[in-house]
């Protein structure tokens, strides 16, 4: 069993950023990311994700993503910047204080490309990559359509042109997160649960990286998680802060992957939990189940930007050493 | 209706109905205040907090007095001393720390506070801000504070088992609070909860933190709820068991879409129906605020009737929220005088039919 640490991903921004950038696109939601930003935008956003890797290298992550600097919209970014979606209205992220523009799909969800191009900017500054992707479910469930007409058609498009996207990822990418915080918050009533898993399924096969599907939020329903274990993933995220009984429930009583995630840092509080107790939740959890778990990748539940940088940084360090001398003592057995 | 509402009601009101006019809170920052506190940030400049005070207290003035002009019964400072709704009460209370900025949304940051250790009174939060705006203003001052719901839910939380008991003993904190400005005079309290939108399932807990708020509090000083941007059939008819006088209401932004909601079954307490969108830059006209306070007639006679903007209009340019509260005010005076001559049918039910 090796543990591996790692996150979610997005990331905060470094505070000097959020003042440059907020500085040179201003402050309204016509300002915001686009895919076409100006070379002065880029660049801060090249230091910033440069600045992003060296963080996580410094906390001894196993993992490494690319920190998602440019998610304005957050899980919907890949579609706000995609050329047949407008970016309509403001709207709540989920039940979260926050807010990202709608993603009105108005035509066909052709080939991007954006999030391969900034994992080659990443690839050049680590061996240890992850990418991380919106789950097809959640995507489709923060848009608006307007083309396909139909909710099926419309996740299976979604879940196409993500498939696409990850196709074209770089071969340096070890690792795909797929994050579906939807199939927890707006579950998949009968039917719908066996489609998200199809389109889950869809985008896994697109890659030949292990492919993680994280839900986060509590505990899928045990039908949805039940369906999900289908799709050909290599390991399913279990979201123990925000839910550890339900989850180890799901894992007893229908089995999961030879690997699982394991949310166990709290990515929206600032109470930073330490090494111990990092260490501590996992071996609960495997306590708690009679699996042999192949990898487990030791991670915070959510994306990391609800957090003040400080805050942030210590997790990270918090998840690095966790494993980090757990490694070293394997590594001396080993020896 | 409350019997705490005719005090409001001004020696030289013109007409025999009386529709409190008021605001929520919140008013742009005149320009040259806003300078005065990028002096202040910056270390290089020869201006301390006596100078910021100086600053805060001539806008103070400035904006109370806007806001008497523009005729409303009830006023405010515009909350020039203040930031944000929840950061400055954080600061002023202790246990809570600060780390630095997160994402609300785009570029857009709010410093949100860490609960670190159980919260506890320190120095007065808005006495001084009540007494030099009382002491300028020649119509009674509103306080609003924000609630204990929202100030433990857009938090982070780290030294209490759950918001719930977090929210319970900030909601003895603006207790104290409150009494406090009660003893300097203040009459007329509202509560802001915009947390409450968020998370409707969580009504029960605002009521229970709004009886802790509510006690002791003498029956003439006038407690209003602050509740805006949400789906309210998740939250009605269960909040009309809060001990508030008052529910202020953003009903203009959503054209009154929500206010079937309201009128089944009846609105026992007074309503301060939103007239105007604290969110579009341009002015409503006297006859289109007219026609919106009409609308509050559907769900509450007059008696229970205040006026009021959808929530604070601190993003609009100041001309234009300046315009809004003087054509509210025109438009109530109005429809007051319709009142008064019979030409209005009011549709809600009368109290004397309860």
């Amino acid at each position: 069993m090796t543990r591996i640490a790692t996150t979610p991903g997005l990331f905060p921004l470094p505070d000097d950023a959020k003042e440059a950038l907020s500085d040179l696109k201003g402050h309204q939601k016509g300002d915001l990311v686009s895919g076409d930003e100006s070379a002065d935008v880029s660049a801060v956003y090249d230091d910033v994700r440069e600045e992003l890797v060296a963080v996580q290298q410094d906390a001894g992550l196993d993992r490494v993503v690319e920190g998602q600097a440019r998610w304005d919209d957050m899980l919907a970014h890949p579609l706000t910047v995609h050329d047949n979606v407008s970016p309509g209205g403001i709207v709540r992220y989920y039940d979260n204080n926050n807010f990202y523009r709608d993603p009105v799909v108005e035509g066909e969800l052709t080939f991007s490309g954006d999030l391969a191009a900034d994992l080659e900017a990443a690839a050049d500054l680590t061996d240890d990559l992850q990418a991380v992707v919106p789950g097809p479910y959640s995507l489709a469930d923060l848009a608006t359509d307007e083309h396909y007409g139909d909710d099926a058609d419309f996740q299976a498009a979604v879940a196409d042109f993500l498939a696409g996207e990850v196709e074209a990822f770089p071969e340096a990418v070890e690792t795909v997160f797929l994050l579906e915080p939807s199939l927890v918050e707006n579950s998949p009533g009968d039917g719908a649960d066996e489609r998200a898993s199809e389109a889950v399924d869809t985008v896994a096969g697109a890659t030949d990286a292990e492919v993680v599907a994280h839900p986060y939020w509590g505990a899928l329903d045990e039908k949805v998680h039940a369906h999900l274990l289908d799709a050909d993933v290599d390991a399913i995220g279990y979201d123990l802060v925000a839910d550890h009984d339900d989850n180890v429930y799901n894992v007893a009583e229908y089995g999961t992957k030879d690997s699982v995630a394991l949310g166990v840092v709290d990515g929206q509080n600032t109470l930073v939990e330490s090494p111990d107790t990092i260490r501590e939740r996992v071996d609960w959890f495997e306590g708690q189940v009679p699996n042999d778990f192949e990898d487990v990748y030791v991670t915070a539940n959510t994306g990391l930007f609800y957090l003040p940088v400080n805050r942030f940084e210590e997790k990270l360090r918090a998840l690095g050493a966790a494993t980090g001398s757990e490694s070293v003592e394997e590594a001396e057995v080993e020896a | 209706m409350t019997e705490n509402r005719e005090q409001f009601r001004p020696d030289d009101h013109p007409n025999d109905h009386f529709l409190l006019t008021t605001v929520v809170g919140s008013y742009p920052k005149p320009k040259w205040l806003d300078r005065a506190n990028d002096l202040y940030e910056d270390p290089d400049a020869d201006f301390g907090a006596d100078e910021l005070a100086e600053a805060e207290d001539d806008a103070a003035r400035l904006i109370t007095g806007e806001h008497e002009r523009s005729g409303l019964d009830v006023v405010v400072d515009g909350e020039m001393r203040r930031n944000e709704m929840v950061e400055f009460f954080a600061h002023r209370i202790d246990g809570y720390e600060f780390n630095g900025p997160v994402k609300v949304w785009g570029h857009n940051y709010f410093d949100k506070p860490s609960v670190v250790d159980e919260v506890s009174y320190d120095e007065s939060w808005l006495v001084d801000e009540y007494e030099f705006t009382a002491s300028v203003a020649d119509r009674p001052v509103k306080v609003p504070i924000t609630g204990p719901y929202t100030l433990a839910n857009w938090s982070f939380n780290e030294a209490y088992d759950d918001e719930e008991s977090l929210a319970y003993d900030l909601a003895d904190l603006v207790n104290e609070e409150i009494e406090k400005l009660v003893d300097a005079g203040a009459r007329y309290i509202q509560i802001d909860e915009p947390a409450l939108a968020t998370t409707p399932d969580d009504h029960a807990i605002v009521g229970e933190c709004l009886e802790r708020i509510a006690a002791g509090i003498p029956d003439d000083v006038r407690i209003g709820l602050h509740v805006c941007y949400g789906d309210y059939s998740r939250i009605y008819p269960e909040i009309l068991e809060f001990p508030v006088d008052e529910f202020d209401l953003e009903l203009a932004n959503g054209d009154y879409e929500q206010l079937s909601v309201f009128q089944d079954p009846a609105f026992t307490a007074d309503l301060a129906l939103g007239v105007v969108d604290a969110h579009v830059a341009e002015v409503e006209s006297v006859e289109q605020i007219e026609a919106n306070i009409r609308k509050g007639l559907e769900v509450v006679p007059p008696e229970q009737l205040t006026v009021s903007p959808d929530c604070g209009v601190k993003l609009l340019p100041r001309e234009v929220a300046y315009g809004k509260m003087a054509n509210l005010v025109e438009a109530a005076r109005n429809v007051e005088a319709d009142l008064d001559s019979g030409d209005i049918d009011v549709a809600a039910p009368t109290p004397a039919d309860d």
